[in-house]
């Protein structure tokens, strides 16, 4: 039986995008930082030319943006990818520090002369697993004793730290200056002369091609395949996952285990990459960073990506803003005020709409109005958007044809 | 209420709606599941405002911005879900908000309640406590509670959704009490039965409009229906004898906890056969909820045993239970039964995403999907705005349940358990729900149906099992039992027991 009277949606207000909304918090927190600069009465114009400039006025400050932004893409991607089913991992800046921390030992002790393609993989395939370890955990407590993962995470950040602390002296220890691992040799790290060569001694690794791969491996499973089809239910519902006979907790296991790569590959790229030593006592700050990424990412792979690249800018640009006698604090600030407008992006959204509806209902009028003049008898909600934006114009011109009168 | 309209985005709620309850009269208001009812009370309760339109009380224009003007001006409303403090006695709830200041006077406002409560026969007294007492006593106090504040307009919001049928009786005794008092009654159902039993006007309304407004004594229950949906529907379920065939389900003396940790079905025993529909009757909240997440997996049993198709499922995964045949028409659809922020093709293959053709090695295979997605809304008439890629949070709660029923049943299980498959769904949908489940039967499956309403349980089963208090009071067949004995047995009397 077929139904003849399918429901033919009525055109509606356009609702605001995800996109829309992160672009909002963007500007507006350009625009509270434009505040800040003439509150301590410099010129907000000069302070956002020197942070541009400081990041991309020549191929090597480019390279050092893109070198900054691997990692904060990496650790986006982990963020993201546990929000997906539900998770939220604080625990980036551990699963960075072990996944560093065993990239930069076997760097010490694997022999100089091995050849780069099997000694790279060795070194991606252990920080992944170090790091998969961290969020394995964090999972597993989640998953059999229900400890929450916020707290597992910021326990297993402290329990990295003093780790790393304690392995650094004891294995890759740099005599000379004794708080720091020795420098690692550039042909150990994810380095490429050519890349080097290219950017003229830039930060830029082979790390930020892995965390492009990531981008599309991660949207790779969260939308092709059942592994992420699994997760995301959890996510979105845990309750009817489990009634449809999903393995909650192995989806959770899984799901933080995943993050834990990702943030493992970013340590690695952080300290095997952008830069070569660990310092003892440092917890990575981009391991937070990562969730401003992914909420102005909207938690998506491709706005994760730009989002990264973005406060990349933000971060290797802030240097260039002492020479005005802006402080540098003000790009914290701004990232800081974006994060907020981020998270509160319920109301930019409902802003938008707000608007959107506004103008479509003027549109309306403005339709009404034409089609009571030509004599049209169809409803308005008959119309499609084409018809709707054309006599909308007609109906304006009416209405200032009549303001002229 | 004239000429009440209010918008939401995208929807009109209410458009141009009059309501007017004349003192001492109990006014009914009839209309399907999203047809504006709730809107139009939460109007006159100061929860929204009108867009348009004017509210009169005793002929005067009044602005109800907030509950606290409702109150003022003598507007009562008994809620579904009662908001009374468990430990408290039924005085202490009674005065609760009502009493300022720092010393009340708890024995003048006792003196106030019983007066009140002998004057309209609510045989309530101030000082139990409210977790010692019934629910029927719990919805009194209620009650009591409004009439303590000289309410003098009462709402009751579905006010027999947690009542067995004789508390039912005695609900319907207070209204035509408080309303021979002079209090006017506004009664909120979908129950037309109740309406005829008690209202003396009813206001129908469709889709926002109101339609018509009756006097009940003078219009039948079927005009009434056809006006609420704007067709005819019929109320009987026809079908044919059942031929029950082997067994399907067996559950034997059965015990699961509840979330309280204390036993919530107690030596539970029962079995449904192919070709038949076992009606489980009861007050919700009786253990029906933990009976049916024992059988589908969703919580452990404490002791017994659950045979299902002749394996012992005890302690099985609820995907290997799923994939054994059985169905679940869960009790809360959007907790449960959808994932609302996600589309409609992706909960069709919620259950089965794993399996071909919807996935190769891991990898889901969208036109499969889509096309399966596709077939269940064309047949069980699933409206939505996009088809398979609309959210299933953006359909209608009627819609909602019909994709769920659809999942299930084409999904072709041995045994399908329904509970509360048409729980606040229009008689359209209900009608389509119970020739669903019949055919199913027809069809040589086994049907385990939960539901709290009597007539529905009625309508449907072949065989009743009555649960009170976690127990199995007893099982009878439909045809040689009436509501009556069902009712006592709901209320945990059994055969032979003196009443």
């Amino acid at each position: 039986m077929r139904r003849n009277d399918t429901i033919r949606r009525p055109l509606e207000a356009r609702k605001a995008s995800p996109l829309l909304v992160s672009l909002s918090a963007v500007i507006l927190g350009i625009v509270a930082g434009c505040f800040f600069i003439l509150c301590i009465g410099k010129n907000p114009f000069i302070g956002f030319e020197r942070i541009l400039f400081g990041a991309l006025s020549n191929v090597r400050r480019i390279g050092n943006t893109l070198g900054m932004s691997t990692q904060l893409i990496l650790i986006g991607l982990s963020v993201a990818f546990a929000f997906k089913t539900g998770l939220f991992n604080i625990g980036a800046s551990g699963q960075m520090l072990v996944g560093g921390l065993s990239g930069s030992i076997l760097a010490f002790y694997l022999p100089m002369d091995m050849p780069r393609v099997i000694y790279l993989p060795i070194i991606i395939v252990a920080s992944m697993a170090a790091g998969a370890l961290w969020g394995f955990i964090s999972g597993l407590l989640k998953a059999k004793f229900n400890v929450h993962e916020v707290v597992s995470t910021i326990m297993l950040n402290w329990i990295a730290y003093w780790i790393t602390y304690d392995f650094i002296p004891r294995f890759i220890i740099d005599p000379t200056i004794s708080v720091k691992s020795k420098p690692i040799e550039a042909v150990h790290t994810l380095r490429a002369a050519w890349l080097t060569d290219l950017t003229q001694f830039s930060t830029m690794n082979y790390g930020f091609f892995l965390a492009i791969l990531m981008c599309v491996i991660v949207a790779f499973i969260l939308n092709k395949t059942t592994l992420g089809f699994n997760l995301k239910a959890v996510g979105s519902n845990r309750f009817c996952a489990e009634y449809a006979g999903i393995k909650v907790n192995r989806s959770i296991i899984i799901s933080m285990a995943i993050a834990g790569a990702l943030a493992g590959l970013g340590g690695l790229t952080y300290f095997c990459g952008y830069s070569n030593i660990m310092e003892m006592g440092k917890m990575p700050n981009e391991g937070y960073d990562g969730i401003a990424v992914a909420l102005l990412g909207n938690c998506s792979p491709i706005g994760i990506f730009f989002s990264a690249i973005f406060f990349g800018i933000l971060k290797m640009g802030r240097g260039s803003l002492a020479a005005t006698g802006i402080p540098t604090e003000i790009a914290d600030t701004i990232i800081a005020t974006i994060i907020y407008f981020t998270a509160t992006n319920v109301i930019l959204a409902s802003f938008w709409t707000g608007i959107f509806r506004k103008s479509f209902h003027k549109k309306e009028e403005q339709a009404a109005a034409a089609m009571a003049r030509n004599g049209d008898g169809r409803d308005i909600s008959e119309l499609d958007r084409k018809e709707l934006n054309s006599l909308a114009r007609e109906g304006k011109r009416l209405g200032r044809g009549k303001e002229e009168v | 209420m004239l000429g009440i309209r209010k918008e939401f985005p995208g929807i009109v709620a209410n458009d141009d709606i009059t309501l007017q309850v004349r003192e001492g009269e109990i006014h009914a208001i009839l209309g399907e599941n999203g047809a504006g009812k709730s809107t139009l009370m939460s109007i006159l309760f100061g929860l929204y405002h009108a867009d348009k339109g004017t509210i009169r009380v005793r002929g005067k224009e009044v602005s109800i911005k907030s509950p606290n003007d409702a109150f003022d001006l003598g507007i009562g409303m008994v809620h579904q879900h009662f908001q009374l403090v468990h430990n408290f006695t039924v005085a202490e709830n009674i005065i609760m908000g009502k009493e300022g200041g720092f010393v009340y006077d708890i024995r003048k406002a006792s003196r106030k309640i019983k007066e009140i409560s002998e004057r309209y026969g609510l045989s309530i007294e101030p000082d139990m406590v409210i977790e010692d007492i019934t629910v029927g006593m719990q919805q009194r106090v209620e009650i009591l509670k409004m009439l303590y504040r000289d309410a003098d307009i009462l709402i009751f919001d579905e006010p027999t959704a947690v009542l067995t049928p004789q508390e039912i009786d005695e609900l319907m005794q207070i209204m035509r009490n408080l309303a021979s008092e002079g209090k006017s009654i506004i009664l909120i159902t979908h129950k037309l039965s109740e309406i005829k039993a008690v209202a003396d006007r009813c206001t129908i309304i469709r889709r926002g409009r109101l339609v018509d407004v009756v006097s009940v004594p003078d219009t039948s229950v079927e005009t009434m229906a056809a006006a609420m949906v704007g067709r005819p529907v019929s109320f009987k379920v026809e079908k044919a004898p059942c031929h029950p065939g082997k067994p399907i389900l067996e559950i034997d003396h059965l015990s699961v906890m509840n979330s309280k940790k204390v036993l919530g079905v107690k030596d539970f025993s029962l079995s449904v056969h192919a070709g038949e529909i076992v009606g489980i009757a009861g007050v919700d909240g009786n253990g029906q909820s933990e009976l049916v997440e024992a059988i589908t997996g969703l919580r452990k049993a404490e002791a017994g045993s659950i045979i299902f198709r002749g394996k012992d499922i005890t302690s099985l995964a609820i995907a290997d239970r799923n994939s054994m045949g059985m169905g679940h028409i869960p009790e809360d659809r959007q907790k449960r039964g959808l994932i609302l922020s996600e589309t409609l093709a992706a909960n069709m293959v919620i259950k089965r995403f794993t399996e071909e053709p919807f996935s190769h090695h891991g990898m889901l295979d969208y036109p499969a999907i889509r096309e399966y997605s596709e077939a269940i809304i064309e047949r069980f008439d699933v409206r939505s705005g996009e088809g398979s890629d609309s959210l299933a949070g953006k359909l209608s709660g009627g819609n909602q349940q019909k994709a769920i029923i659809g999942r299930e049943i084409t999904a072709d299980p041995d045994l399908l358990i329904a509970v509360q498959p048409t729980r606040g769904l229009d008689v359209g949908a209900i009608e389509f729900i119970h020739k669903q489940l019949v055919d199913e039967r027809d069809r040589g499956k086994a049907v385990l149906l939960i539901s709290f309403e009597l007539d529905e349980i009625f309508n449907l089963s072949d065989r009743i099992a009555v649960i009170s208090g976690g127990e199995l009071i007893d099982i009878v067949d439909t045809a040689s039992t009436d509501e009556h004995a069902v009712g006592l047995m709901m209320a945990g009397v059994r055969k032979g027991d003196s009443v």
